[in-house]
């Protein structure tokens, strides 16, 4: 029974991923004053995508046509660990936190290795910043991640999440700076303004976009239904980690149902937050890059040092 | 029974050196088979014919090359009988042997702890004797003699294999220098090179000055003991004063051994120059033999660990880690990358290691022994991966005569099984979840964050960002790996030789790397096989194990509690196939856009995409090393050929970049300057005049005869 909740679960967050994305694009357009399209367009493009023969660069090997399906698998099993709508599934002892960030630097190393494999100079460019953006993100985001976990004694997300819910509502000022290290880290990593701009085409300023410009077709819609699910895999940690509230803790529907409901209202709020920062803020040199993660990294560092000094029970 | 098994694997390790030394006595080989077969004369044909064909001048070399790579790989056999009987049966047998001097016979014992090693070498020399024989055929033409090659393999094997089983100073040390000097001969096996020699001298003397340290660490618990047998220095009462001495020089010591920064500065001129197969067991094998000499010391000899020790080398670890994968990543040649990124494995077993010893001091066993198995998991792993990316550099060698991975390139197409093989080294050393790397390094993070038993404030702190320093270095290491993988296996070839490469046809080649991957596979799904052996390590090492979580079964990794962490490979195995083979089926199930399109890639519009237009090595690095730029000492130099009647129009440019190690300019070139002043200021008192050297042992006898009276 928790199993096929789990699996549930897992294909919920899977369908839900595009909304989000469209819900974020549609947020933004109305911020500019722009027509928005329908918020269900993710879904068309995905099914446009995926119904197109796709078009292979010639001197590709297997790395370039098999990394969609690797990076599609390595995303949607992290979204399986993530708890969504429920605590204590099964799927969620399987995998941690550390394993959650592994998985992320799974998919990274196949999607970083199918921009080289064209051999032009984009892809190379596209993977050069990407690692060297994501280097930068994961020791920030681990200290976050390690702020919360030594606070909660463990690694598991699950538990962590029932143990910040056991609390009354205290504010914690190592919650409040591994809160904020997180939105940096996963502004950072999802590819977002002022990191990068998941819209551009630029040469001088594309991350993402960069690696995967030589892909289309099925692969497209594998890669573009990835990231979208990253975006979601982010809010979701977010949301449910320092705002737990209304997730479910039963199997009950109603709990579930209440959950859901719950979880998607969070990441509405979220999804409003990032596009009026998309829309008020203006994209970074690359070689600020590095002031911005470390300004991520010094915040999870004093949000380990607060818990430390202030909230450690000795 | 055990240790036969183990003197087994000594001598034939042993064998198939002196075997080696045969290569040049063909004559008289074959003068004694007919000396034989004159005595025997009713020896059946075949069996006649079939001696007479191995000796003859064309079958012979390839034959005795085969029978000492087979002697070895049996070696190797052995050597994982004896490690896995020991270690299932967790006993401790001890011996002594007949020989040494006559009041301190070498005295032999085999525990849990040796037995790993043993298992680590085993498997390792294994890998190497199925590469080998195709390997070495790239150096007949040169003139190499064989017999130097097999015979100090063979020595260089026995001497690791007798350090794990020494159980008395004395005898320890001689098969320290046994595994040393041997290992200085096959460094300096291709010493054409003015580079190899000097290379191979480096070693010689940090892996002597390193000797020198251990005997003095040896001394100072000696000095407290009766005896130099390990079971008097165990029982040695040291002050702690005196025990951190013995501590800091047995860390010099092996640390020079293990290639910790900053005496690391041997390990990338070392490797690159050695065969690769040489430097597989070095980088793999040997380097691991130094961290059992540190186990051995601090956990066995000295006893009682204080949590000073494990702060300084959680310290060290960190800085070795950190500084391997920034030089490792800066480094063109493939196989001075490989060097400098084991220091940063060492790092981080030496890291995981001081946390073990810290969490030791405090009273917490469990936890000690959660680090001991991640630093000796990490140990285990990195032989394996290292060993695999080491044989992988020899199969690139010898297919394409290149190391330069700006040379290289779309080798996957060229070379299929290969570039698999490789691409599961680079997983698993990026630490990816599924291979073995990660399972380690998920450990080490587990230990690092029960920081919360610990009482003193500054370690609770301090701890935590070692670990993100260590999610940096893991960090760094993916990239650095995408790096090689992609530089050399995708894209574009960059030269005729990568273009002009074929496949290796030799099977062993392919087989012992091929062996590595699958264990890597093998023990990043179930690391529960190496675990429960690991839990007897850690129960003879630190009198503790970990809890058998036996509630969630052996799917699982639950090193403290479940409700702490847990990790279940197989589950993360099974959902990702799940993931990948429904969109894999469902976005294929139509015929029509099954088909893929093959066409040219995009090229702005301007046409006329080549090789050189890709990225290169330092192409790759630059943003990390823009960013990072006071790391290293960057050399880089841009000039321009103009022409034109002005002088105005850029004909070419020139680019060269050089990244060179701080260590170097900054520490041993003042102590190699130290070292000639103070040999000019010592040789002033040689005047080469008979005179003067009369009156020297004159004045000394004088000095002598009243110091005595």
């Amino acid at each position: 029974m928790n199993w096929i909740i789990a699996i549930i679960q897992t294909l919920l967050f899977v369908a839900l991923a595009p909304l989000l994305a469209g819900w974020l694009k549609w947020c933004k357009c109305r911020l500019q004053n722009r027509r928005a399209p329908s918020l269900f367009q993710p879904y068309k493009d995905l099914i446009k995508l995926s119904s197109k023969q796709p078009v292979v660069a010639e001197h590709a090997s297997w790395i370039f046509t098999r990394s969609p399906y690797i990076i599609f698998s390595a995303m949607v099993l992290a979204a399986s660990v993530v708890p969504f709508i429920a605590v204590d599934l099964p799927t969620s002892a399987s995998a941690d936190v550390i394993v959650l960030v592994g998985l992320f630097g799974f998919a990274r190393f196949f999607l970083a290795l199918a921009g080289l494999d064209i051999g032009t100079a984009f892809g190379g460019m596209g993977s050069s910043r990407e690692m060297t953006v994501s280097s930068l993100a994961e020791p920030a985001m681990l200290m976050a991640v390690f702020t919360l976990s030594m606070a909660a004694s463990t690694t598991n997300l699950s538990v962590a999440i029932t143990h910040v819910l056991e609390q009354d509502l205290v504010l914690r000022p190592s919650f409040v700076f591994a809160l904020l290290a997180l939105i940096l880290v996963a502004v950072a990593e999802t590819g977002r303004i002022p990191i990068d701009n998941p819209t551009t085409h630029l040469e001088l300023t594309m991350i993402h976009e960069a690696m995967i410009l030589e892909y289309s077709g099925r692969h497209l819609a594998l890669i573009e239904l990835a990231s979208q699910l990253k975006l979601m895999l982010y809010g979701v940690l977010i949301a449910n980690i320092f705002f737990p509230w209304g997730i479910a803790e039963s199997f009950t529907p109603e709990a579930l149902g209440y959950g859901l409901l719950a979880i998607l209202g969070k990441l509405a709020l979220l999804a409003i937050i990032l596009g009026i920062s998309e829309t008020v803020v203006a994209k970074m040199r690359l070689f600020r890059v590095q002031e911005y993660l470390s300004f991520a990294y010094l915040l999870g560092l004093l949000g380990m040092l607060s818990h430390i000094i202030l909230e450690a029970s000795r | 029974m055990i240790l036969v098994l183990a003197y087994i694997a000594v001598f034939l390790s042993f064998a198939s050196g002196i075997l080696a030394l045969i290569e040049h006595q063909r004559p008289a080989l074959v003068t004694l088979s007919e000396a034989f077969f004159t005595k025997i004369p009713n020896l059946h044909e075949s069996k006649r014919a079939w001696i007479t064909k191995q000796l003859d001048a064309k079958h012979f070399p390839r034959g005795l090359r085969l029978a000492v790579f087979l002697l070895l790989g049996f070696s190797g056999v052995f050597a994982i009988l004896a490690g896995l009987s020991v270690m299932l049966s967790s006993s401790v047998v001890t011996d002594q042997l007949a020989l040494g001097l006559p009041w301190m016979k070498w005295q032999v014992r085999f525990d849990s702890l040796s037995g790993f090693f043993f298992l680590i070498i085993g498997i390792a020399v294994i890998a190497v004797s199925l590469f080998g024989p195709g390997y070495i055929r790239s150096f007949e033409a040169k003139q190499h003699p064989f017999e130097v090659l097999g015979l100090f393999t063979g020595l260089f094997v026995a001497g690791m294999l007798l350090v794990l089983l020494a159980d008395d100073a004395f005898f320890f040390m001689i098969a320290w220098e046994l595994m040393s000097v041997a290992s200085y001969f096959l460094v300096a096996f291709e010493h054409e090179h003015a580079v190899n020699r000097r290379a191979a001298f480096l070693y010689l003397l940090m892996a002597e000055v390193g000797a020198l340290s251990i005997i003095l660490a040896f001394g100072v618990l000696a000095s407290f003991s009766t005896d130099f047998t390990f079971n008097s220095l165990r029982e040695a009462q040291l002050s702690s004063t005196w025990a951190s001495i013995a501590f800091v020089l047995a860390l010099i010591g092996f640390g020079m051994k293990a290639g910790l920064v900053p005496l690391h500065v041997w390990l990338p001129e070392a490797h690159p120059v050695a065969p690769s197969h040489i430097s597989a067991l070095m980088s793999g094998v040997m380097l691991k033999v130094a961290l059992y000499g540190v186990i051995r010391f601090c956990y066995d000899l000295i006893g009682t660990v204080h949590w000073e020790w494990g702060v300084v080398l959680l310290v060290v670890g960190t800085i070795s880690a950190l500084g391997g994968i920034f030089y490792a990543m800066m480094q063109p040649h493939l196989k001075r990358l490989l060097a400098y990124s084991s220091v940063e494995n060492i790092g981080i077993i030496f890291m995981v290691l001081g946390l073990s010893m810290i969490f030791m001091a405090n009273d917490q066993p469990q936890l000690a022994a959660l680090g001991l198995i991640a630093a000796l998991l990490h140990a285990f792993n990195h032989a394996l991966f290292k060993n695999l990316l080491f044989l992988g550099a020899g199969i690139i060698h010898h297919q394409t005569h290149e190391l330069n991975i700006d040379q290289l390139g779309g080798l996957i197409k060229r070379m299929p099984n290969t570039s698999m093989i490789f691409l599961i080294g680079c997983m698993s050393i990026s630490s990816l979840p599924l291979f073995n790397g990660f399972v380690s390094e998920w450990l080490a993070f587990q230990t690092a964050l029960q920081v919360d038993v610990l009482d003193n404030g500054v370690l609770r702190s301090l701890i935590p960002v070692s670990a993100a320093a260590l999610a940096l270095t893991a960090a760094l290491a993916a990239a650095c790996f995408i790096k090689v993988f992609g530089l050399i296996f995708l894209g574009l070839p960059r030269s005729r030789n990568a273009e002009k490469a074929r496949e290796v046809k030799d099977l062993g080649m392919l087989l012992g790397p091929g062996i590595l991957a699958g264990l890597c596979f093998l023990f990043g799904v179930f690391p529960g096989l190496i675990i429960n052996l690991l839990n007897g390590v850690a129960k003879q090492v630190v009198g503790q194990t970990l809890p058998n979580d036996t509630a969630l079964g052996w799917l699982w990794l639950a090193p403290v509690s479940a409700a702490r962490a847990s990790y279940a490979p197989p589950l993360v195995l099974i959902g990702v196939m799940i993931a990948g083979i429904f969109s894999f089926w469902f976005l294929r199930r139509d015929a029509e856009i099954k088909a893929m399109r093959r066409a040219p890639t995009w090229d702005c519009g301007f046409g006329g995409l080549n090789a050189r237009m890709q990225y290169t090595s330092s192409a790759f690095t630059m943003p990390l090393r823009r960013i990072f730029a006071g790391i290293w000492l960057i050399d880089e130099q841009i000039n321009k050929d103009m022409r034109g009647a002005m002088d105005l129009d850029v004909a070419a440019i020139h680019y060269q970049l050089q990244v060179q190690d701080h260590t170097w300019p900054r520490i041993y070139q003042p102590i190699a300057h130290g070292v000639n002043n103070l040999a000019r200021l010592v040789g002033r008192i040689q005047t080469g005049n008979i005179r003067t050297y009369l009156g020297y042992s004159f004045a000394t006898l004088i000095l002598m005869l009243w110091v005595i009276s």
